[in-house]
């Protein structure tokens, strides 16, 4: 299965939901946030959300801002 | 001493808003911001890999410092991309306060005010304390209002180029036709005279960034700041004297020594 995590084109074996596919990418902890397509996932959708062909996944993290 | 500055129900003693990008190290913006004595910060979110760490220190900080955090939607360009990030933020930084930015313009990232007013009105629906980073067009800030913004931080002038208060009339003009509404310059003040200007103006807060941390010595500009803009609210509170265009001695004229009243000259 393809899917994009943050801009770049990632074959991936087969994965079911969101919380899963975050695990295999190895994020851990709460520092980090989820927009799918373009759209916000609150953690509390993760295990509920699945992850088709495709999908775009951004994952974002805090950095300096002005 | 002055009073304080009140947005979305919370009080501040500082109406210095710092943001934390562009300093030499993680060290100099923590004791920069310090220095500064700034109770509300700006940072932002950024796409990261899991094996990236450089998150973790600002992260430490952020919760320790016991600042107001105040996450920036910058480089977004669409409402769509906007109500994403905030939705991101909220979660992360645990705050429902936000700086919205919508770019309208590479060249000189002029916000765009139809984004601006169309994402303030869906954020402000989903709960969102929003403090929109807009120009200083009047109407465009009523607008804001009238979808529920109960803050507007016109800019002085284009993000990071330090040229001050472009518009000085367009600034003042925003003064007089908002009274009541908290006004904060962001962006584009590039020395603690500026900063003292807008605050004497009328202006309850200035925002920046740049100026602090592009400084050859960020912490001492930091408090260079802090008391510019310390002074000129206290000059804005105690009343500026009216300008005028002829000298009026402020030595007292009378008994003055050496006068000899002139002899009436015979008819």
């Amino acid at each position: 299965m393809q899917v994009t995590i943050n801009g770049e084109i990632k074959s991936l074996g087969s994965v079911d939901s969101l919380a899963e596919l975050l695990l295999q990418l190895g994020y851990t902890g709460e520092t980090f946030a989820v927009a799918l397509n373009g759209d916000f996932v609150a953690r509390a959708d993760y295990s509920r959300v699945k992850i088709g062909e495709g999908d775009c996944l951004d994952v974002v993290a805090p950095v300096v801002g002005g | 001493m002055a009073t304080q500055l009140s947005l979305y129900g919370k009080t501040f003693a500082s109406r210095l808003l710092v943001g934390t990008a562009l300093y030499p190290s993680p060290a100099v913006m923590r004791a920069s911001v310090e220095a500064s004595a700034a109770e509300i910060i700006t940072l932002s979110l950024r796409r990261q890999n899991p094996e990236q760490q450089q998150g973790k220190i600002l992260w430490d900080y952020i919760r320790e410092s016991g600042c107001q955090l105040l996450p920036n939607t910058a480089g977004c360009k669409t409402p769509r991309e906007v109500i994403a990030l905030a939705e991101m933020s909220r979660e992360i930084f645990a705050t429902d306060w936000l700086k919205l930015e919508v770019v309208g313009d590479d060249y000189n990232l002029q916000p765009d005010p139809y984004g601006l007013v169309e994402a303030a009105r869906e954020l402000i629906k989903r709960g969102f304390k929003v403090l929109p980073y807009c120009t200083d067009d009047l109407v465009v800030c009523r607008k804001l209002l009238d979808v529920g913004c109960e803050v507007l931080m016109p800019w002085g002038a284009p993000i990071g180029t330090g040229q001050g208060l472009l518009n000085r009339y367009n600034l003042q003009t925003l003064r007089e036709r908002l009274p009541d509404i908290p006004l904060i310059v962001d962006a584009g003040i590039g020395a603690p005279s500026q900063a003292a200007e807008a605050m004497e103006l009328g202006f309850d807060a200035v925002l920046l960034n740049t100026a602090i941390a592009k400084a050859q010595e960020p912490v001492l500009m930091a408090r260079a700041f802090k008391l510019a803009v310390e002074s000129g609210r206290c000059a804005f509170e105690a009343g500026l004297m009216t300008k005028r265009q002829t000298a009026s001695p402020s030595t007292p004229t009378l008994d003055m020594p050496f006068w000899q009243q002139v002899a009436p000259t015979e008819p």
